[in-house]
């Protein structure tokens, strides 16, 4: 399955308020803990949903690294 | 789309909350149940489960800001993100809270039940209009505190949702961060044992080609 070309990166100011997890269409994100989201890089699909609707606006779209 | 579960719906009973509030404000009481309940559930190893799902308050600013649109949906400044903010709104409001169960215990000590609201801390509403004799002095006062406190946090939560995005309250709630601490003093270590510190990037540790 071709990889979409971006992915959805969280830093460490994230609250776990599960926003981005329960807008999530690919099941990508997940609250790990209580302390922080984390995402499945290889299911998200780089929609940039979980970004818009991040409260805390710790979410940045990320280039995948080119395969050689 | 995702499947509807019944906590879906929890942003009935927070309006129920507030209009048995207004009606009577010994209601007020049942707040202790959105106090409690995440804690509890932090604490005996369910994570931010509370925030993630059974929260009515956030899924009530998540429709009003969400589907009604009543929201910029602009990202929250920075301030408002920051540790040193969400750690001391989390102070300032507990010391609010104590100064509220302090009126509390002065009234089971004697001195006169005061029936107002207090909104933002500064603002005294007249709140006369619900009969208390029923139960003690020191219970109403203190129906009388908790809603003030409920009701600050829900106007706060309204304009930060109508400015920024709409669950922007959740930044800075002091019971997300009060749970969010908890998780970290719980499973600090094993947090680190999965791959990352709080120093990392959480999103993904791989080189991302920047």
């Amino acid at each position: 399955m071709k990889q979409s070309p971006q992915f959805a990166q969280i830093n460490r100011e994230c609250v776990a308020c599960g926003c981005c997890e329960a807008v999530c269409p690919k099941d990508a994100v997940h609250i790990i803990l209580g302390i922080t989201a984390q995402v499945d890089k290889e299911k998200c699909v780089g929609c940039r949903k979980c970004a818009k609707e991040c409260p805390a606006d710790v979410i940045t779209m990320v280039q995948r690294r080119a395969v050689v | 789309m995702k499947k509807k579960k019944w906590y879906d719906y929890l942003w009935i009973a927070e309006l129920l909350y507030l209009a048995l509030g207004l009606t009577n404000i010994l209601f007020a009481w049942l707040g202790m149940l959105f106090f409690s309940i995440p804690l509890l559930i932090s604490l005996f190893g369910g994570g931010k489960a509370y925030c993630n799902r059974y929260c009515g308050r956030g899924q009530l600013i998540g429709i009003l800001g969400g589907k009604l649109k009543l929201s910029r949906n602009a990202p929250p400044p920075k301030f408002l993100r920051s540790r040193w903010f969400r750690y001391g709104f989390l102070a300032f409001f507990m010391s609010m809270f104590f100064l509220m169960l302090f009126s509390t215990y002065q009234v089971f000590a004697g001195a006169p039940l005061q029936e107002t609201v207090t909104l933002l801390w500064v603002f005294k509403l007249p709140w006369q209009w619900t009969q208390v004799d029923m139960v003690a002095p020191w219970f109403a006062q203190f129906a009388f505190g908790f809603f003030g406190v409920m009701l600050t946090s829900t106007v706060l939560e309204l304009i930060t949702m109508v400015l920024f995005r709409p669950k922007s309250w959740c930044v800075y709630c002091p019971m997300g961060t009060m749970t969010q601490g908890i998780c970290k003093l719980k499973h600090g270590k094993e947090f680190k044992a999965y791959g990352r510190t709080s120093q990392d990037d959480c999103g993904a540790s791989e080189a991302s080609g920047q």
